[in-house]
Parts: structure tokens; C-alpha cells; sequence
């Protein structure tokens, strides 16, 4: 393809169309500054959590419990596990739900209602985690007077939610129609079509948003704040405390300690494989998926 | 005979099942809103406008007044804005128009991965290499070039509203790049050929035919992108300097609604207190409410007319 900067090389050049080519390869410059610019945060910060986090990093730090200020070691053995559990507890919630409701919104039977539950879930999307942590905390906490990894979850969940509804719903809606016309014209009914048709063979993508789900989770340090709260010790009790990657590197990065701000950047880069693993992960499975 | 009444009367059931899921994602929304919204109560019917305008908060004495959060929430994301947008949406005119495929999905995982980075890792190198950057470097440098205006006066402290709405910035960009990006792909491409046949430079097909009928999508993805820094809370309480205050200065600390919330709600120690932090929960949920609501629309517009 030829375009018109290119095709105007052969023809004599006026002033007017020199300083339009001249606008033309000022913007090209411009623009693709713009993506330097943009990507070198990216860089800057893989590296330090990377070259910070690394030194700190051993396998004492990533199986023991913390030790008190003074003492060095120590590590967050129990975060890492209760981040787990965290985000596991919160898909438990969020999946039930999102899936059906992205089955849902694909099915566009019912287009008004769809259009507006997309839009909820889209708004949802865009309400503040700490907003939701207070959400979770009003509905789990005030009641049992009582913080706890139950409450922590839930307000998971509801991060979480948006997310596998609207990939679900993406998925489902790539599956090819004549799949599921050839199901009907056998005789088969809707429901066994979308449980043993459509779901099967959009599973790969309806998992990839639940992974991507589960890392975004696994990231999220303001709705824990006041449910979940964080614990010193391992925890597994779903109505007790527990303690969360984010919080320990939160309440770690603003401590006035040394030895805490290294232990931070360790866990910051343990946090960074886990979530960032998830994603691509996520992305692999979807990029499969769809040619 | 017997098989097909009993399998309708599933597919009803199955289908009625999907329909409360979805009403299920309404009814969380709606809770949420419901929730904040009552345990705010007391704080603002008690304080009514005075909440808004208010400018001390003492817990002590129990006045509250949300100004200063409300302030610094609406600086931090202004500043963030006015960086992310000239850069986030010519990343996405290098993605859609410029870069070849091959290039484009390269620079769009990359993009997105920048949006997958917890925001507490935003906030500890915020903390630990952007504000002592800033403090040792930038301010003394634009200090010592326009050290008389008000905006960038006071003592280098590295933290304040310029570092938060810098690194809100950061966080912001791959929103709007790759909503920007989705918005430019739904301009037809017979709307770029037809202003190559008539000469255009690529530039000026850009300026002339794709941003006019992408530019109420590109404003929902630079809404989008200011709802997200409206409500970032990790990465500002990092860097924002925690001083319930007012000031001119871009290098003074300050505070904003979702700092203010997760710094004091889990030591609230009364009622009003609560319901005071959930009545700032109120302001900031109200206003993403409707600045996500109005973005969704003008992307979708866009969107459905290509």
C-alpha cells in the first residue's frame, strides 16, 4: 500500500505541500514519542521491583511467618497462603454468578434487560475497590463485629464479577452459530445445548476470564483493608482475620523500617509473578481461542 | 410423549436461572449503592451542604467537612489527566493507524500489562524512586525556573498532588490507549481511503476523518480513564503526604476522599465517624457512577455506528 506522502514524493514539491509533509512527519515523531513515554514506567518499574525484590528473595521469606522489628528474617509465608485462599474464596462467589450472567448476556434474548445488566456490570467495573471493601464490611463485618477472611473474599467477589461476566460474554458470543443451529435442528434442548455445546467449546475462554479474575483479585489491596484487615499469623479460619500480600507490602512500605521497605520490594515482586503471571496466562488461553 | 413438556419446563427453569444471574449483577450494584449510601446517612443529613464544603475534619470533636479530600481528589486526577491524554491517545493513533500488526500487539500486551500491575506496586515505586526523584530533581529544577508562581511553591517534600496525579497518570494511560484504541478500529476504513484519494496526508486523514467520528468515543475513553483516577486509592494514600488541607501548591501534600477512607475507616471509633468516611465514600461513588454510565454510552455510540 502506497499512501498519499509517499505518492506525493514524485511530484514537485510547493512550499504548502512540503510543510504538509513536514506536520505529517512531525505528528508520525510525536505519536510514536508518545509510546516511549508511555512504556517507560512499564520499564522502570519491572526493573526495580525486580532489582530491589530479588536480594530479599529466598525460600525462608516465602515460607515463614514475620519476626518482630529488629530481628531480621522473617518472612510472609502467610500472606502469600492467605492471598490465596482470598482470591480462591472470592472466585468461589464470583463464578456462580458471572457465568450464568455472561451466558446471559450473549444469549440476547431478552436485549432491553441484557443491555442493562451489561451496563451494571460495566459500572460496576468502575466503582472504587475501596468503596467496595466498605461495601463488604457494612454487609460482613458490622454485623459479626468482627473482621475476617469471609468478608475479605466476598468484597474479591465483587471485583472479580465484572470481569468473568463480561469475558464470559465475549466467548460465548464467538462461538459459531451454525454449532449451536446444528445442536437445535437435531432436537436437542437450549439448555443441554448451552451446557454441552456452547459451554464446552467456549470453556477455554470462559477460563481465561476467570484466571484474569483471579489476578486482579489477587492484587487488590483496598477492599481487604477493613474485611480480610491482615494478620500476623497463618491463619485458616474463614471468620478470623488473614493476612494478604498487598497489605503486608502496604503496611511494610509506609513503616518507618529499612529492613521492612527491603521486605516490601520482595513481596512486591513475589506479587507482581502472581498476578502478572495470571494474565498472561489469561491472555494465552483467550489469544488461542479466537483466531 | 413425556420427554418434551418436562424438557421445556427445563429450558424455562435454565433460562430463568441466567436471567437472575443477570439480575443478580444489578442487585450487587444497586447494594453497593444502597449500603454506602445508608451508613452515610447520619453524616449527611446532619451535615447537609456544610459536608461538602466543610473544611476541617476532626474526629475528635466529630466535625466533619469533606472539602480538602474532595480538593485533592479532583486536583490529582486533573493533573493525571492532562498528561495521560495527549500520551495515552497517541498511543492508541500509533496502535490503530500507524504500527503494523505484528508491532501493534506487541505494544498492546505491553500496554496492558501496565493496567495489570497491582496498584500497591504503583504505590511503593511511587513511594520509593518517584517522589525522591522529584524531590531531588524536578522541583528544585522548576523551582528555580518558575519559582514565583504559587503552584509550585513550598518545601521539597516528594510527595504531594503532583506526585500522586504523575503516577495516576501512569496508571490511567492504558485505559485510555486501549479504550482509544477500540474506538479508532470501529472507524470505517472507507472513511480513511476516501480522504487518501483525495490527497490527505496520513496525518490529515487522522486530523480530518477519524478523530471527528471517533471524538465522542475518545471522550468516553478519557472519562473512563478519569473515573479510574477518581477512585485509585492505594498508589495516591502512598504519595498524596496525608495533610487534610487545602493548597495552591502542586508540591504540597494533601489528602483525597479514597486516602482519606482507607487511612481512618478501620479505626473509626464511632458511628459518626463511620458514617462520615462512608459519606465521603458517597461523593466519590456517585460521581464514577455517572462519569463511567456517560463513557459507556459515548464509546458505545461510536462503536455502533461503524
Amino acid at each position: 500500500m502506497m499512501d498519499a506522502a509517499e505518492l506525493a514524493v514524485r511530484l514537485p514539491a510547493s512550499p504548502r505541500l512540503r510543510w504538509r509533509r513536514f506536520v505529517n512527519r512531525a505528528f508520525r515523531v510525536a505519536v510514536f514519542g508518545a509510546v516511549i513515554v508511555v512504556l517507560a514506567p512499564l520499564v522502570a518499574i519491572l526493573w526495580t521491583v525486580v532489582s530491589r525484590g530479588a536480594p530479599a528473595l529466598d525460600w525462608d521469606f516465602l515460607t515463614s511467618l514475620p519476626k518482630p522489628v529488629g530481628e531480621t528474617g522473617g518472612g510472609v509465608g502467610h500472606a502469600i497462603l492467605g492471598t490465596l485462599i482470598l482470591a480462591f474464596g472470592g472466585l468461589l462467589m464470583a463464578v456462580p454468578l458471572g457465568v450464568p450472567a455472561g451466558v446471559f448476556l450473549a444469549s440476547d434474548r431478552m436485549p432491553r434487560l441484557g443491555g442493562a445488566v451489561r451496563m451494571c456490570a460495566d459500572v460496576l467495573a468502575g466503582v472504587p475497590s475501596i468503596v467496595v471493601g466498605m461495601f463488604a464490611y457494612t454487609l460482613l463485618v458490622l454485623p459479626f463485629k468482627h473482621f475476617s477472611a469471609l468478608a475479605g473474599a466476598f468484597a474479591l467477589s465483587v471485583i472479580m464479577l465484572p470481569t468473568i461476566a463480561r469475558t464470559t460474554e465475549e466467548v460465548v458470543r464467538l462461538v459459531p452459530s451454525t454449532l449451536t443451529e446444528a445442536a437445535l435442528a437435531l432436537g436437542a434442548p437450549r439448555w443441554r445445548v448451552m451446557l454441552r455445546v456452547v459451554l464446552p467449546s467456549a470453556g477455554k475462554g470462559v477460563a481465561a476470564g476467570i484466571i484474569a479474575a483471579f489476578s486482579r483479585g489477587a492484587g487488590e489491596t483496598a477492599p481487604l483493608m477493613f474485611t480480610a484487615f491482615g494478620s500476623q499469623f497463618l491463619s485458616l479460619s474463614p471468620l478470623q482475620p488473614i493476612a494478604a500480600l498487598p497489605l503486608v507490602l502496604f503496611n511494610y512500605a509506609v513503616s518507618p523500617y529499612d529492613d521492612w521497605h527491603a521486605q516490601a520490594w520482595a513481596a512486591a515482586l513475589v506479587l507482581a509473578v502472581l498476578v502478572l503471571a495470571g494474565n498472561v496466562v489469561a491472555r494465552f488461553a483467550m489469544a488461542r481461542r479466537s483466531p | 410423549m413425556n420427554a418434551r413438556p418436562s424438557s421445556s419446563r427445563i429450558d424455562t427453569a435454565f433460562q430463568a436461572s441466567l436471567v437472575l444471574a443477570g439480575l443478580g449483577v444489578a442487585t450487587v450494584l444497586a447494594g453497593v449503592a444502597w449500603e454506602v449510601l445508608s451508613l452515610s446517612g447520619e453524616a449527611l443529613s446532619k451535615g447537609g451542604i456544610g459536608f461538602l464544603t466543610g473544611t476541617t475534619w476532626d474526629p475528635v470533636a466529630e466535625e466533619f467537612g469533606a472539602l480538602p479530600a474532595l480538593y485533592g481528589t479532583l486536583v490529582t486526577s486533573a493533573v493525571a489527566l492532562l498528561i495521560a491524554v495527549p500520551l495515552g491517545i497517541g498511543s492508541a493513533v500509533f496502535l490503530s493507524e500507524m504500527a503494523t500488526s505484528r508491532v501493534a500487539s506487541v505494544v498492546g500486551v505491553l500496554v496492558d500489562l501496565l493496567a495489570a500491575i497491582p496498584s500497591v506496586i504503583y504505590g511503593l515505586w511511587g513511594l520509593f524512586v518517584l517522589a525522591p526523584l522529584l524531590r531531588e530533581h524536578v522541583q528544585p529544577a522548576v523551582q528555580a525556573a518558575f519559582g514565583s508562581l504559587p503552584i509550585f511553591a513550598g518545601p521539597p517534600l516528594g510527595v504531594g498532588y503532583g506526585t500522586a496525579g504523575l503516577l495516576l497518570a501512569i496508571m490511567v494511560i492504558p485505559v485510555i490507549t486501549s479504550v482509544s484504541r477500540e474506538v479508532l478500529r470501529a472507524v470505517p476504513d472507507t472513511q480513511r481511503e476516501a480522504a487518501h484519494a483525495l490527497g490527505a496526508t496520513p496525518f490529515e486523514v487522522i486530523k480530518g476523518t477519524v478523530f471527528p467520528f471517533a471524538r465522542s468515543g475518545l471522550v468516553g475513553a478519557v472519562v473512563l480513564g478519569l473515573g479510574r483516577a477518581l477512585g485509585e486509592t492505594m498508589a495516591v494514600t502512598m504519595v498524596i503526604g496525608n495533610r487534610y488541607d487545602i493548597s495552591a501548591s502542586l508540591f504540597a501534600p494533601g489528602y483525597t476522599l479514597a486516602a482519606v477512607i482507607a487511612n481512618e475507616f478501620a479505626e473509626a471509633f464511632s458511628p459518626r465517624y463511620l458514617s462520615a468516611l462512608a459519606g465521603l465514600a458517597v461523593v466519590l461513588l456517585g460521581t464514577t457512577l455517572i462519569l463511567n454510565a456517560g463513557a459507556r454510552l459515548l464509546v458505545r455510540r461510536v462503536k455502533g455506528a461503524a
